[in-house]
């Protein structure tokens, strides 16, 4: 694993090792001292052409856990706003001397762009691709069920999978980089996965997923979730015709007080709610969902430290420098 | 006085060998006469041994940037890489900048050809003033410009409204015109990256659906017909898109339809790189629709190859891919790209290759001394082609100032080893040779 820019090309073992590396992180952070001196005189620059306070920290915290220099690189009033290409802003970064780089990009497959050109020679860390992937969002949010589900199983997570977990991702999988990640990690890991939203917030091409897909939020929980990941909706999306109104759409795949209750009327006792943040409250999910027991959102967050601690130490001290499959692309998409 | 040349053992279209003897300009014997001909005394002579002879190839679309964007292509190093590839006309499109629509643009354009010497420049007009889609531009000026327009086009931009384009389709009539539509339904495709399917929605890169090119193709013989005018349809690229334009002929409507090479060959799986070089509008599509796409060809309900050459500079590919230009260069693979596709794969001959490379794309621009047959009183626009060889596609090695070839490090089969433009060698031993000069044509 030289870069981690995507689930869908990450391999089982490759998981696996990261939330088994991601355990052994979140002891540190039950320490008085939060620190290990793994990545001492590592540079990691943390590159964010989009706005996210939430991530940022996060990788901020997970890098300097682990001793590591970290530069944040703002594309908001930096050269990058002045017109400075990809390219330039990658090729500065090698001159620094930039070890890894975490790239938050509005543009898909930017990461990608990184790894696979000789601009910079570091590793990347996709920190949110445009509408394509978020690797450690998916990662944080297995690790965080599979901390459930061997809870449940009354066993320790190291080494476990997800195998026979019911997720539902509920919301807007046309633009969620959160769903995409998630639905090829989950099911590497063993889980089944069903997708839940309006048509219209579905990709043309999901039907090629490896997941089911629903348009009825009450009938998928009443055939039983384990997990319900509900999805940032953006309100804007509906001055597009994605949906009627907010509240239409809340009614029918939001997950309201009325659908809470519904989980224990079903007796589906033990199924946590999920939600990546930042939250609409009262659009997506309600406050009594979102503040429940069941809700693991605050636990995602702290997780999401420990995961991203375990990508950087991985990717940065070695493991394994097996290239990862790309020289096929060269060929793929030629018919003979 | 321009050189003689008598060209031996070619076969012609694929055929049995034969000579030609090309003087002044003209094709003036074949066969036993060639080294016969008084002429043939002081011919420079071309042995042409398992070369294929076919009539000059002509490009119904071409990007030739200049005026306006020199950086990426200027008419000479357009018109350079068209004769290595084998071309002895092409038709420059009009998204320039300015924009050629008016006569003055479209002159300008046509002399650079002329000073270049190396193919015919035929200026494409715009549909609409600056591309802008509201109002008509002066096509009867530039019909009548010393450029002799009869293509016009939008190309890059849909002429998307609906009464504008009918009128447009209307008012070519006038003058033998034609328009050349790029088909591409503009609120289907905000945004737009890549086609819509499979991989877009792996890639969450936006769509750019089938449908946003087949209801306009559908719209569009639908006005032709009514109308009773000339429709070209540009760079096809969908199997739907083939369905239609098949119904419209068989309706009788006068529809003609264009292919790219790449869209012949290369799949939106290519995408998946996130590599801009793949980038192109319209995108590259489904396998199915490339197998759709290249049994029209082989019918005839497409009916010429456009190459759709858009060279761009490189820092507009060394991007992410939202922010990258589209287009892929093409003018020096297109013959390669056709034999490997349609040739090799039993799919046409060369005779096939001759009319949808040269002798159809010249009918639909209206271009009289192109096109013609090999054949003796016949404008002698001729190339040469070794279809044996094999050449490793080097974007850095080519004519054209674009480096955005999307065959890059790909073996390809057959080589063009001469040209003859009007009789001229712009192109000798798979080289550049001189341009054509003094003709005044």
């Amino acid at each position: 694993m030289k870069h981690l820019l995507s689930t869908q090309d990450l391999s089982r073992k490759d998981a696996l090792d990261i939330l088994d590396t991601a355990e052994e992180m979140a002891q540190v952070g039950q320490r008085e001292v939060k620190k290990l001196p793994a990545l001492r005189g590592r540079t990691v620059v943390n590159l964010f052409f989009e706005d996210s306070t939430r991530t940022r920290i996060s990788f901020e915290a997970a890098a300097k856990r682990l001793s590591a220099d970290v530069i944040n690189f703002s594309a908001k009033g930096s050269s990058v706003s002045k017109g400075e290409s990809l390219k330039d802003t990658a090729q500065t970064l090698a001159a620094i001397g930039a070890d890894a780089v975490v790239i938050r990009h509005w543009a898909s497959g930017a990461p990608q762009r990184l790894a696979n050109t000789d601009w910079i020679d570091a590793r990347i860390l996709n920190a949110g691709d445009g509408t394509h992937e978020h690797p450690t969002q998916a990662l944080l949010d297995a690790f965080t069920m599979r901390r459930h589900w061997a809870k449940l199983a009354g066993t320790g997570s190291a080494g476990t999978d997800l195998s026979g977990m019911r997720v539902a991702i509920a919301g807007d999988v046309l633009h969620s980089r959160v769903a995409r990640s998630n639905v090829w990690l989950l099911r590497t890991l063993g889980a089944t996965v069903t997708l839940v939203a309006p048509p219209t917030l579905l990709p043309v091409g999901v039907d090629a997923w490896p997941c089911e897909v629903s348009y009825d939020l009450d009938a998928t929980l009443e055939q039983g979730v384990d997990a319900m990941m509900m999805l940032r909706v953006q309100k804007e999306r509906m001055n597009a015709s994605f949906f009627p109104s907010a509240r239409e759409y809340s009614r029918r795949w939001g997950f309201d007080d009325a659908r809470l209750e519904a989980l224990d009327r079903h007796g589906l006792k033990d199924t946590i709610i999920m939600h990546p943040g930042p939250m609409n409250r009262g659009l997506e999910i309600s406050s009594a969902a979102a503040d429940s027991a069941r809700s693991t959102i605050l636990d995602q967050v702290s997780n999401g430290v420990s995961v991203r601690m375990a990508a950087l130490y991985l990717l940065l001290t070695g493991g394994r420098d097996d290239e990862t499959s790309t020289s096929h692309a060269a060929t793929e998409g030629i018919p003979a | 006085m321009t050189q003689n040349h008598l060209i031996t053992s070619a076969s012609l279209l694929g055929g049995a060998p034969q000579d030609i003897l090309i003087a002044e300009g003209v094709v003036v014997a074949l066969g036993a006469d060639a080294a016969a001909h008084p002429a043939a005394a002081d011919a420079t002579v071309l042995d042409a041994t398992g070369l294929v002879a076919l009539p000059g190839l002509v490009d119904v679309h071409t990007h030739l940037r200049e005026p306006g964007r020199e950086d990426a292509e200027t008419v000479e190093t357009g018109t350079r890489a068209a004769a290595l590839g084998g071309y002895t006309a092409v038709h420059a499109m009009a998204n320039s900048s300015p924009v050629a629509d008016t006569a003055g643009v479209v002159e300008q354009v046509h002399s650079l050809g002329q000073a270049a010497g190396w193919v015919d420049v035929r200026p494409v007009g715009a549909v609409t003033i600056g591309l802008a889609g509201e109002r008509l531009a002066e096509l009867g000026a530039m019909a009548e410009s010393r450029a002799q327009v009869r293509m016009f086009s939008d190309d890059g931009i849909c002429v998307h409204d609906p009464v504008l384009m009918r009128r447009a389709l209307e008012y070519v009539k006038a003058f033998d015109g034609v328009i050349a539509q790029h088909a591409q339904e503009p609120r289907l495709t905000e945004g737009a990256q890549m086609n819509e399917g499979d991989v877009s929605a792996v890639l969450g890169l936006a769509g750019w659906p089938a449908v946003a090119e087949e209801s306009i193709i559908a719209r569009d013989v639908l006005l032709a017909q009514h109308v009773d005018s000339r429709l070209h349809v540009c760079h096809v690229s969908t199997a739907g898109s083939v369905e239609i334009i098949r119904w419209a002929k068989q309706r009788g409507i006068k529809v003609t339809a264009e292919v790219t090479p790449h869209h012949l060959l290369l799949t939106d799986e290519l995408v998946r790189s996130y590599d801009p070089v793949y980038k192109v509008n319209p995108p590259l599509r489904t396998q199915e629709d490339v197998l759709a796409l290249r049994q029209a060809l082989a019918e005839g309900v497409i009916d010429v190859i456009g190459t759709d050459h858009a060279p761009h500079p490189s820092e507009h590919k060394e991007c992410e891919w939202a922010q990258a230009a589209m287009g892929m260069t093409g003018l020096e693979t297109a013959l390669s790209v056709i034999q490997h596709t349609m040739v090799e794969t039993g799919l046409m001959g060369w005779a096939d290759v001759a009319r949808v490379m040269s002798e159809a794309p010249a009918g639909i621009g209206r271009l009289e001394d192109q096109g013609r047959p090999i054949a003796v009183g016949e404008p002698a626009n001729i190339v040469l082609v070794d279809p044996a060889a094999r050449w490793k596609v080097d974007g850095a090695a080519m004519a054209t100032k674009g480096r955005n070839t999307p065959f890059q490090g790909m073996e390809l089969p057959g080589r063009v080893t001469a040209t003859f433009f009007h009789g001229h060698p712009t192109v000798l031993d798979g080289a550049l040779n001189t341009p054509r000069h003094g003709a005044g044509a």
